[in-house]
């Protein structure tokens, strides 16, 4: 077990420097000068700009540049925003937001997903089993953005259960609607591989030997077939945790979440470098830590995996 | 050992002698498919009694298996259905009781014995959990308790280092000892019937033996009756004491073991027997029933046996023959024995 978790660490120092170095040159890739933009529509005084570009190190080469980037990441200094604030510091307060964020997609899709998947699976053919096809199929073609404006117009405006957009992003209650819709296309997904796992698996040899032991049906299905079947779950539900992070630049947007998601959209079109490098250099982080962490909890739930 | 497979049946009172333990009554079931209706088994009838042992025979499709998941009532339903019978089980029949009620029979009373170790147990589960699961379950007994019976219970069937072995998963043991272990899991409330479903089949010829024996060690030992499920008639020979041979969903000759090797009764059995391969017939073609079991959808008419049959005739074409007792060539009964042939006196006295 060690060793593998050490391998697998070692694996993340190559996959590490690949996605960082991609978005470092795609970020200086992208036109216009984020310097030259601080004068709005007026021309740039030359000298004042030199200036500038001399204190941000834009007058050094690239390579050297991506050097000096690399060696401040690797002694846990971010780089410094245009506005002279540390890139660390924009992180540590989008993240807990985001982290709650995505907590509570998380666990809305866990428990919603598989217990849908699962009383679907176990009544196959069946009318619950049939409407949470539909139902899942719904939320799958439904792009989140129109999802978003639709609960933000059902539950926001015309029920006011909520309020449309939050207003302090720290207070969690406010979340709970970005948060389902957030997690509602994992949701489906989740749900749809419980069921199909479910089904194929009830089937299975050792369930029939669990129900010739004599054990009652609540734990046939509890120990014996749950516990096979959320293998595949898990996978993705790993992958998903990666992606609930970082991907919620839409949702956070149209609930104007003060989160990663938020913050990068402004990085990106402020084209500053420093910050858009930063955030998803700590994302490829988060990836990589889910990825290990689905591979640790695949092998605790498959010893096949385990000892191979 | 005695503590771990302490004597439950005890409790429920010995049966007389020769009093079956199990009895299986004219039993059909049949499978609705979205082709038609398939009769996996016609009327059935056999019974065990406590030690003893029944060998059922036949070919796939043949309901033999289907007989065994429907007395577990592990059966598929649907799209399995049970159209007919009674199950006695000490007399009482098992179809009539709730699901509650047989659940407490399963496992505890009347335990299975599956084909393929590997996929019967659970892959995700280590034996000793699997094993202890039986007493926590069955007896409320503590996580440690089980695991030291579990541990017992790998003793008892002979597999090396169980201590060291209980928290393995299936997928670290060998075939035979996977097989020992689905044998101590049936043996672990120590049941009055055990029912094997071709127990040595996924095995090593070298490992069915010591599998065959081992369990019919163990049934002597406690006196459970066996019913031993196999197309092999090899392994039959040793360990069982009566035979059912079954096509088609019926049962069409039933004999103690040595008479039925000796001098069946039913030429399907004989093309069975002249199957086997000899020693002494090295270089000669190996004997084949030709044709193919039958579709059970569409049985033929008759005999269901009448097409891959050397003697049938149109009497065998028109009507299914009843199960006829058996008689020697002095018209005396032959007892336990049966068949279900026109020409039953022919085929066994000619």
């Amino acid at each position: 077990m060690g060793r593998f978790v050490a391998r697998r660490l070692l694996q993340m120092i190559p996959v590490f420097l690949g996605t960082t170095a991609l978005i470092f040159f795609m970020v200086h890739l992208l036109p216009g000068d984020p310097l030259a933009a601080l004068w709005g529509d007026k021309a740039p005084d030359p000298v004042q700009l030199a200036a500038l570009r001399h204190q941000q190190h834009f007058d050094e080469p690239l390579i050297q540049q991506y050097l000096d980037y690399m060696g401040g990441l690797f002694t846990g200094d971010f780089g410094k925003a245009l506005d002279g604030r540390p890139v660390l510091d924009k992180i540590t307060e989008a993240l807990p937001v985001t982290v709650q964020l995505a907590l509570l997609a998380f666990g809305f899709e866990i428990v919603l997903g598989i217990g849908i998947g699962l009383f679907a699976g176990l009544r196959r053919g069946k009318v619950f089993d049939k409407s949470a096809l539909v139902f899942t199929l719904l939320l799958i073609s439904i792009p989140v953005p129109v999802l978003g404006f639709l609960f933000q117009t059902i539950f926001g405006i015309n029920l006011k259960w909520v309020k449309p957009t939050v207003q302090d992003s720290t207070d969690i209650t406010q979340l709970v609607l970005p948060a389902i819709v957030l997690g509602s296309l994992s949701l489906a997904y989740v749900a749809r591989l419980t069921r199909t796992s479910i089904a194929e698996n009830i089937k299975a040899d050792y369930v029939r030997t669990a129900v010739a032991k004599g054990l009652p049906r609540r734990r046939v299905i509890g120990t014996h077939l749950l516990r096979n079947s959320l293998i595949p779950v898990v996978t993705f539900l790993g992958t998903d945790l990666g992606a609930l992070m970082g991907g919620a630049i839409v949702t956070e947007g149209i609930f104007n979440v003060q989160g990663v998601g938020h913050a990068l959209y402004q990085a990106i079109n402020m084209k500053e470098g420093a910050t858009v490098s930063g955030f998803v250099a700590f994302l490829v982080i988060v990836y990589l830590a889910a990825g290990l962490i689905v591979d640790l909890l695949y092998a605790v739930l498959d010893p096949r995996i385990r000892y191979a | 050992m005695t503590t771990v497979i302490e004597n439950d049946s005890q409790k429920s009172g010995r049966l007389e002698v020769g009093t079956p333990l199990l009895e299986v009554k004219d039993l059909h079931v049949e499978f609705h498919t979205r082709d038609g209706v398939a009769k996996a088994v016609n009327g059935v009838n056999y019974s065990v009694a406590a030690g003893e042992t029944l060998a059922v025979l036949g070919e796939s499709g043949s309901g033999k298996s289907v007989t065994a998941q429907t007395i577990m009532g592990i059966l598929d339903m649907p799209p399995g259905k049970v159209t007919q019978g009674e199950i006695l089980y000490r007399g009482q029949d098992m179809l009539k009781m709730s699901n509650e009620e047989r659940r407490k029979i399963r496992g505890r009373k009347i335990a299975m014995i599956f084909q393929d170790a590997l996929s019967a147990l659970n892959p995700v589960l280590s034996v000793g959990y699997q094993l202890g699961e039986m007493f926590r379950v069955h007896q409320g007994v503590s996580k440690a308790e089980a695991k030291a019976k579990a541990i017992e219970l790998m003793d008892r069937v002979r597999i090396p280092a169980a201590k060291e072995r209980v928290n393995d998963y299936p997928h670290q043991f060998s075939g035979g000892m996977r097989q020992r272990i689905m044998i101590a899991m049936a043996l672990s409330l120590q049941p009055d019937l055990i029912i094997a479903d071709e127990p040595t089949t996924a095995l090593d010829v070298t490992v069915q033996a010591q599998v065959m024996d081992l369990l019919a060690e163990l049934q002597a030992e406690y006196n459970m009756g066996l019913i031993l499920i196999t197309h092999d008639l090899g392994v039959v020979a040793d360990v069982a004491d009566k035979i059912a041979v079954m096509y088609a969903g019926r049962i069409v000759e039933t004999a103690p073991v040595h008479e039925l090797y000796a001098n069946p009764a039913h030429p399907y059995t004989k093309g069975l027997l002249r199957s086997i391969p000899r020693l002494d017939q090295k270089g000669q073609e190996l004997y084949a029933i030709k044709g193919l079991p039958p579709n059970l959808l569409k049985v033929p008419a008759g005999c269901a046996f009448n097409p891959r049959c050397d003697v049938a005739t149109d009497l065998c074409r028109t009507e299914i023959p009843a199960l006829h007792h058996v008689t020697d060539k002095d018209g005396k009964e032959l007892t336990g024995r049966r068949s279900a042939c026109h020409l039953w006196k022919e085929t066994l006295h000619g």
